[in-house]
């Protein structure tokens, strides 16, 4: 019984330690790969466009409803001091620097990161990566460089945008749920939230594209067993990424205080 | 334009489409939980499935929620060094805070990654291998033996996995605040602006997001289709879609409450 527990315990780091050494190959094949920059540009653009463009609906919603719950939030505990010029301190302050990236890079995650994973991970089962080896082309540096590098350009893009929106939730919030002017609503912003809160932020998307990127890959071509197997990939590559946007965060916040 | 126009309700009839297979299957759901049948799913499924939610998340849910309660207390405290410099009340607001809010809300988060994903990865490779058909073709409902069960463990454990999640959160958030910014523990770790009103809100949010998660991810499960790529689509879906939908809730639920509250939250 208590032997059980600890070779259960030994047996999921061990897979901890299997994954993680994985992914950190996979980044490092990624950067050789980038040496000499010899990009397939066709490749780049097609997948900017499919994990940017086609991401936009999603991200903008996420981030005006994330932007209205910070308002909610905030509202009526600076209503009740009576100090309204500070409610978009608190609602932009978290927007900016937390809330905002948090959310989008997971629900980039989501939506682009899950779909990458299920994509290399069909190619892998029904064997299309040893197809391409056998034409000597080099899987990671014709799939997985521009994957990874569309991913991390799209996610502060889209967190650009984001940031925009979750602030103009949070002043419609403010305006038609909790009687705060449209002015009042920005000066407290302009006032309170200085451009390092906004860089902070996009700092933090930076890593969290890059971390989305390579699980969501390392997970893709890893995959084993057909259907079962593809479901099983994305299911780790979606849980691997919100543990590393969450590590991320911590650490990139603590360091750069 | 007309190809436009045409692409677009093409994209509307396809969402309603969506959305009312989305109420049937809640609907089913419920039906499938009312009138009970016996033999309708396997003995002990919801004790297996409670498990699988439930125990299977503890460490994700735990490193998660710990690490983004470290963060936000650290923010914080950052924050108020550079305006006012007083800690007095940074313990109390952020309890409320977690049990109104961020509790709940970022476990949904977290299960809905977790949890969506992994049922509709397997209901959907149990659809696109046929497994679904077998069970109908044996007059067992697949709702009732394969949805009803989750939803029950789900509800369950959204809301005790809610709980730990905010105990973590706010015990990372308390040794955060004594050891980077020294604030005294006695004066973190103190309840006076939590109100039973917001525990109430906590359960409210729990369950809802325990009910829509299992339902929507099984949704797209069972709507995968063709092979490996059918699964790996549906698992994606469930993913964004129950992220989303704990989203929308959590604003809703929010905005009913600061109306019934009277603005005073």
């Amino acid at each position: 019984m208590f032997g059980d527990a600890i070779a259960s315990i030994g047996a999921s780091a061990r897979w901890i330690a299997q994954e993680v050494g994985g992914i950190l190959v996979l980044t490092g094949q990624v950067l050789r790969a980038l040496v000499p920059p010899k990009l397939d540009t066709r490749e780049l653009w097609k997948n900017l466009y499919k994990m940017g463009n086609k991401s936009v609906p999603i991200v903008v919603l996420t981030a005006f409803f994330a932007g209205g719950l910070m308002t909610l939030q905030t509202g009526p505990f600076v209503k009740k001091l009576g100090a309204t010029s500070l409610a978009g301190w608190g609602a932009g302050y978290a927007v900016l620097r937390e809330i905002g990236p948090i959310l989008i890079a997971l629900m980039f995650s989501g939506r682009v990161g899950a779909n990458n994973t299920a994509e290399l991970a069909t190619m892998t089962v029904t064997e299309q990566l040893d197809g391409l080896r056998a034409l000597a082309i080099d899987p990671v540096r014709f799939l997985i460089v521009p994957r990874v590098l569309a991913m991390m350009v799209m996610l502060v893009a889209l967190t650009v945008i984001g940031d925009l929106v979750a602030l103009l939730g949070a002043a419609i919030v403010g305006r038609y749920m909790l009687q705060i002017d449209w002015s009042t609503m920005y000066y407290s912003f302009a006032d309170n939230l200085k451009p390092y809160d906004f860089l902070h932020g996009i700092y933090k998307s930076f890593a969290f594209g890059g971390a989305i990127a390579v699980a969501s890959c390392y997970f893709g071509v890893t995959v084993r067993g057909g259907a079962v197997g593809v479901g099983r990939a994305v299911n780790a590559s979606v849980v691997a990424s919100a543990v590393s946007i969450m590590l991320l965060d911590f650490f990139i916040t603590y360091l750069s205080a | 334009m007309r190809a436009r126009i045409a692409d677009l309700g093409g994209g509307v009839l396809d969402a309603m489409r969506a959305a009312r297979e989305l109420w049937l299957t809640y609907v089913s759901t419920i039906a499938g939980i009312v009138r009970y049948r016996r033999g309708g799913r396997r003995k002990g499924e919801v004790a297996r499935q409670m498990y699988a939610i439930g125990n299977r998340s503890l460490v994700f849910i735990i490193v998660t929620l710990g690490f983004i309660g470290m963060v936000m207390t650290y923010e914080a405290c950052l924050q108020l060094s550079r305006v006012t410099g007083d800690y007095s009340q940074i313990g109390s607001q952020f309890i409320r805070l977690i049990v109104s809010d961020f509790g709940p809300t970022l476990t949904g988060l977290m299960l809905a990654t977790r949890v969506g994903a992994g049922i509709a990865a397997e209901i959907g490779s149990m659809k696109v291998t046929e497994q679904i058909d077998a069970l109908r073709m044996s007059g067992v409902l697949p709702i009732d033996y394969l949805i009803v069960p989750r939803f029950l463990a789900s509800l369950v454990m959204t809301l005790v996995l809610a709980v730990l999640g905010g105990t973590v959160m706010y015990l990372a958030g308390g040794l955060t605040a004594h050891y980077s910014f020294n604030v005294n523990t006695n004066i973190f770790f103190d309840f006076q602006f939590l109100r039973m009103r917001h525990v109430v809100l906590m359960i409210v949010k729990s369950l809802a997001y325990g009910a829509a998660i299992p339902i929507v991810a099984g949704f797209c499960g069972l709507r995968a289709r063709g092979s490996s790529e059918g699964v790996g689509w549906a698992t994606t879906a469930a993913v964004i879609g129950s992220s989303f939908a704990v989203i929308v809730l959590d604003f809703i639920i929010s905005a009913a409450a600061l109306f019934l509250t009277g603005g005073d939250l």
